[in-house]
């Protein structure tokens, strides 16, 4: 399909993102195929992230595939003053493809820039992290039936939450309603709802979590990451700001499903993962499945 | 008699190009956004003068040296209102005004200092966002908006 590098939500067209999503519905209808053999990709990670990396190698694994790189900089020439750009142009000269991480905001850009192989952006600091958002529009797709038509109740940090920026900007090629739920510390950015007022998508804003629950069809629960805080008294006013817990779904739409990128904290009480409505643990196995896609699709084998 | 053939010494030109309408506080800036530090060529800078439209104003006059438009307009930045007349022969045989660019490199830094940009050895883009007249940038690598740093 596209030999190019995915760094940002806004490298894929409407067209590409369907594709990708339809790709990833094949994956999960049978989770091991051979069609990388002999490719070799590169998950280079400067900084740890388990859950993403685990996600990702298992992808290359199941596509046939051999993963090198390593998970943490701190044991690598990186950690001897080496710069990104040399530590690029080396792997990619050996690898297929680059899937990397890296604290720094526009890394993966400047990486996809100076490397001859595709690079898969699996999170730079607070900026992208595009394989969340297509996993997300996945499980969304896949528990509505569609794209088109939905309210989207995104809850939590909305300003310093990198997903639910993506995901808004992604939703916006579909004909989507959004609720911003958050205390006024952590609203949506303004630069956001001004990017949907120019596409003509309405949403509503409410600090009350109860206010909207039984008015949407994906209620987006996001965590409050501390390390997004310079100010630590402000983290502790807002921490325990949202909590959800089985007895206020009485109420809601028969098909409306509990979605968060995970890990949580304690804004979805455990007394929620028995209900029909979460979502969250096969929202991360279909991670699974989005990243075999992202990874054979750039690579032009679907 | 003597004083005022020495102005006209001063300010007349051959050939070149004067930058007239320049804010006064920014009259240095431009000289680096020229990269016009070290040229040999004669470079002639009033700073404060008395402008009817802007109060105080700036002007610059490069002798013998002509730019490209791309250059010029990266003046706007800083300069939006800024005038550009060529001199040939002691004659200004042509005036422009300035276009802001859709896109700068190297000029200026990002703000955030968790760009890459502010790390590693990376030449600056940005994308120019003009808001009724409010200019900001729009980093190519960290993707944030901000105000216009100089470098
Ligand atoms: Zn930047």
């Amino acid at each position: 399909m596209m030999k190019k590098s995915l760094i940002s939500i806004q490298d894929f067209s409407k067209e590409e993102i369907l594709h990708v999503l339809e790709v990833a519905k094949e994956f999960e209808k049978n989770r091991s195929r051979n069609i990388l053999e002999g490719k070799v990709i590169a998950c280079i990670f400067f900084e740890p992230s388990t859950r993403t990396r685990l996600s990702f190698e298992t992808a290359v694994n199941r596509l046939g595939a051999k993963v090198i790189g390593f998970s943490d900089a701190s044991n690598t020439s990186v950690s001897k003053g080496e710069t990104l750009k040399d530590t690029i142009k080396m792997v990619s000269n050996y690898v297929d493809m680059i899937i990397m991480r890296h604290p720094l905001e526009g890394s993966s850009r400047y990486a996809s820039e100076v490397s001859s192989v595709p690079v898969v952006n699996a999170g730079d600091g607070a900026n992208q992290h595009p394989s969340q958002t297509l996993l997300d529009m996945y499980s969304i797709m896949q528990t509505q039936g569609k794209l088109d038509g939905l309210t989207i109740n995104m809850v939590g940090d909305l300003k310093y939450g990198r997903t639910t920026h993506s995901l808004l900007q992604a939703m916006s090629h579909f004909d989507t309603e959004f609720i911003f739920t958050a205390p006024d510390e952590l609203k949506m950015p303004v630069e956001y709802k001004d990017f949907l007022k120019e596409k003509g998508i309405r949403y509503t804003e409410t600090d009350s979590l109860e206010e909207h629950l039984n008015d949407c069809d994906i209620l987006y629960m996001t965590r409050v990451q501390q390390e997004r805080f310079t100010d630590p008294m402000e983290y502790e006013k807002v921490k325990n700001v949202y909590r959800l817990d089985a007895s206020m779904l009485k109420n809601v739409r028969p098909g409306m499903k509990i979605l968060h990128p995970l890990p949580r904290v304690n804004e979805i009480d455990q007394d929620v993962d028995d209900t029909p409505y979460a979502y969250y643990f096969k929202q991360a196995e279909n991670g699974l499945y989005v990243r075999m896609a992202i990874i054979s699709c750039l690579l032009g084998y679907r | 008699m003597e004083s005022i053939s020495k102005e006209l010494k001063v300010s007349a030109l051959e050939n070149g190009t004067v930058l007239d309408h320049i804010p006064a506080e920014n009259v240095y800036k431009a000289l680096d956004i020229l990269n016009l530090k070290g040229i040999e060529n004669q470079i002639t800078i009033g700073i404060n003068l008395n402008s009817k439209l802007y109060g105080k104003k700036g002007i610059i006059k490069i002798a013998d040296r002509f730019f490209e438009d791309d250059e010029l307009n990266k003046l706007a930045l800083i300069a939006p209102h800024a005038t550009v007349n060529i001199i040939r022969n002691f004659q200004v045989v042509e005036k422009k005004q300035l276009t802001m660019p859709d896109r700068i490199e190297g000029i200026a830094s990002c703000m955030n200092p968790k760009c890459i940009t502010n790390h590693q050895p990376v030449k600056t883009k940005f994308s120019v966002v003009n808001e009724n007249g409010k200019i900001s940038l729009v980093c190519h690598y960290c993707e944030k908006q901000s105000e216009i740093i100089f470098k």
